[in-house]
């Protein structure tokens, strides 16, 4: 009701104020009840756990992830090949919080020292977990990964406790290495847009995938371009009728950053990381 | 002591009371104002209102201090020239930590740790806003905050036609919904408000592109136009609250002085949170000069509507000491 209808209250008005006092408070209700529960569906994604996602490198555990990032995106920002994404609405309370989508675009260390780390305002994405907060068995790395690029670097590790996951072959069938087959030409095709620093190129400057193609007698692009030291090699295996045939094998150095999963020229990749996966000797 | 006290009930929710103590020289404003001739007091208004500057002088420069702020953001990390990092809830200026209030809040509450970087960003921006006056965040780079104009000003247009009616709810919601959300932090141990703040996800999808989430503060917008005008932004925001307390002790303020003022009301009109402006309500001002209190978002709206030059911005202690 406007300002205007301010006319002192005759006596047969009084109902009318008292139903305006009453629309005012269902108003009210309404706001309460709308914003309420627009915030409290932030739940729903959480409780059907559709959306697990592959965090940054230095993640906290989820629940805490989710409760320290306060949603500015620095960590983004800083990424030399935009890996790192914020999830939209459908993620709920994580709206707003980053992921990585690795298949494509992996996070690949080409900034040497997790720079996502670094920019983090809140420890949401932390070097050193606060001492109040649990590790998973299986999640701390045995010891800090060797960064293949800067191997010979008088500091040559990542400043990494955690893993983000771990890889696993996933399709051995559809491999290339278990059938025996090399691989010619772009890995992902000429359309993909995901990067990936290559040391024989440029150590500073990522360069599109697209860019850089391959020719290789037996297929080993997961193994070749893992960017961590003794975390997946090409291995000796019988196959289930007996015969021999290589296949690549995950180890414990593994940080889990999908490197492999992204380079996999097969459709679907045979080789992905499952996000918060511990290693499991 | 006690105005202050009254001045932050109201801006938790108490409506203002008439009848509070007036001071001697405000009692004699008040008095001759009563005294002076109708035709007389008609006439001057009038001259007041030919020789009044019609303006938008506060309002431009605001608008233009939100869109460079907001548009800082954009371009600092598109054209990667770092001077602003982050989005409006957390940032770095050429390094230095921002850290907004109200989200820092809810992490601190959600997570319940907190690491130098959180307490260095948010002193910053104690500090920063407590010089600036609080709420000036809202109205000067809030970008939900200019949406929020625009709309009020089709469902002012809507309401003149009649086609909607101006309603309003129970200003103590706000605060309601500020104990609500911190509560809810404390004990799910998420950012719960995070997920649905308007300035947070409209200050993400600037800079890092739309998203669903933007459906969210559209609808907002929807009510606002067609229901409740600026219900967010008065109704409902913690973080305006939060800003708001931080603004108590601002000494950058809106000043009203008495004597020059008409009472005809145009400032409520146009303001936002018109009950800080209940003093400018005829026999109503408790002193000659009285500063406004700090739910006032310091927009200017009410500078640039005041005829008479009888509201202005003032820095406390400075106007003195210039």
């Amino acid at each position: 009701m406007s300002t205007k209808d301010k006319t002192p209250p005759a006596v047969p008005l009084s109902r009318e104020r008292q139903q305006q006092a009453r629309r005012r408070f269902l108003r009210t209700v309404l706001l309460t009840g709308g914003v309420l529960g627009a915030a409290l569906s932030g739940y729903l994604p959480l409780a059907y756990a559709k959306k697990a996602r592959l965090r940054p490198p230095g993640a906290l555990d989820e629940h805490e992830f989710l409760a320290s990032c306060i949603k500015c995106g620095q960590c983004v920002q800083v990424c030399p090949v935009q890996a790192i994404k914020l999830a939209d609405l459908v993620d709920g309370f994580g709206v707003g919080v980053p992921y990585i989508d690795a298949r494509e675009q992996a996070c690949d260390f080409s900034c040497d020292a997790a720079q996502c780390i670094l920019a983090c305002p809140t420890g949401a994405l932390t070097y050193v977990k606060p001492e109040f907060l649990p590790v998973r068995p299986g999640a701390k790395l045995a010891a800090k990964p060797i960064l293949k690029a800067k191997e010979h670097d008088p500091e040559n590790t990542l400043n990494l406790r955690e893993r983000m996951g771990v890889a696993r072959l996933v399709r051995p069938e559809s491999c290339l290495a278990t059938k025996g087959k090399g691989y010619k030409g772009l890995a992902r095709g000429e359309q993909f847009k995901g990067h990936m620093r290559y040391m024989d190129v440029d150590r500073w400057k990522p360069i599109r995938i697209s860019d850089h193609p391959y020719d290789v007698a037996e297929c080993d692009l997961c193994v070749r371009e893992c960017p961590i030291k003794d975390a997946i090699s090409m291995e000796t295996t019988f196959a289930p009728d007996g015969s021999k045939q290589h296949r690549p094998v995950v180890h414990e150095p593994c940080v889990g950053c999908g490197v492999c999963e992204m380079i996999c020229p097969v459709e679907p990749s045979c080789i992905v990381v499952e996000q918060r996966e511990v290693w499991k000797a | 002591m006690n105005r202050l006290l009254d001045q932050v009930m109201i801006m938790l929710g108490r409506e203002p009371r008439k009848g509070g103590p007036i001071s001697e020289r405000a009692q004699q404003v008040h008095q001759l104002k009563r005294m002076t001739n109708k035709a007389e007091l008609k006439a001057a208004r009038e001259v007041a209102h030919a020789e009044a500057l019609k303006t938008h002088k506060w309002r431009n420069r605001r608008w233009i201090t939100l869109l460079a702020a907001n548009l800082l953001f954009v371009v600092s990390y598109h054209f990667d020239i770092q001077i602003l990092e982050g989005a409006l809830t957390a940032s770095r200026f050429v390094g230095f930590h921002l850290i907004d209030l109200n989200s820092a809040l809810q992490v601190m509450l959600a997570h319940k740790h907190i690491i130098v970087n959180l307490v260095i960003g948010t002193s910053t921006i104690f500090v920063f806003w407590l010089l600036l006056g609080g709420r000036t965040f809202c109205s000067w780079v809030c970008p939900y905050h200019l949406l929020a104009e625009w709309a009020e000003k089709l469902h002012l247009k809507l309401a003149a036609t009649k086609l909607v009616s101006d309603q309003n709810i129970n200003r103590w919601l706000r605060t309601v919904f500020w104990c609500i959300f911190a509560l809810l932090a404390v004990v799910t141990g998420y950012t719960v408000y995070e997920a649905i703040s308007p300035t947070g996800i409209l200050s993400r999808a600037l800079i890092y592109g739309p998203g669903l989430a933007l459906l969210w503060v559209l609808a907002l917008l929807v009510f606002e136009v067609f229901f409740v005008r600026r219900a967010w932004c008065r109704y409902a925001c913690p973080i305006g609250l939060t800003y708001g307390v931080v603004g108590i002790f601002s000494p950058l303020r809106v000043k009203y002085k008495l004597e020059s003022c008409f009472h005809e009301g145009d400032c409520r009109k146009v303001c936002l949170v018109p009950h800080v402006l209940d003093t400018v309500i005829k026999g109503r001002a408790p002193d000659t000069e009285v500063a406004i209190g700090p739910d006032c978002t310091r927009c200017g709206l009410c500078v640039d509507a005041c005829p008479t030059g009888s509201l202005t911005f003032e820095v406390k202690g400075l106007s003195k000491l210039l």
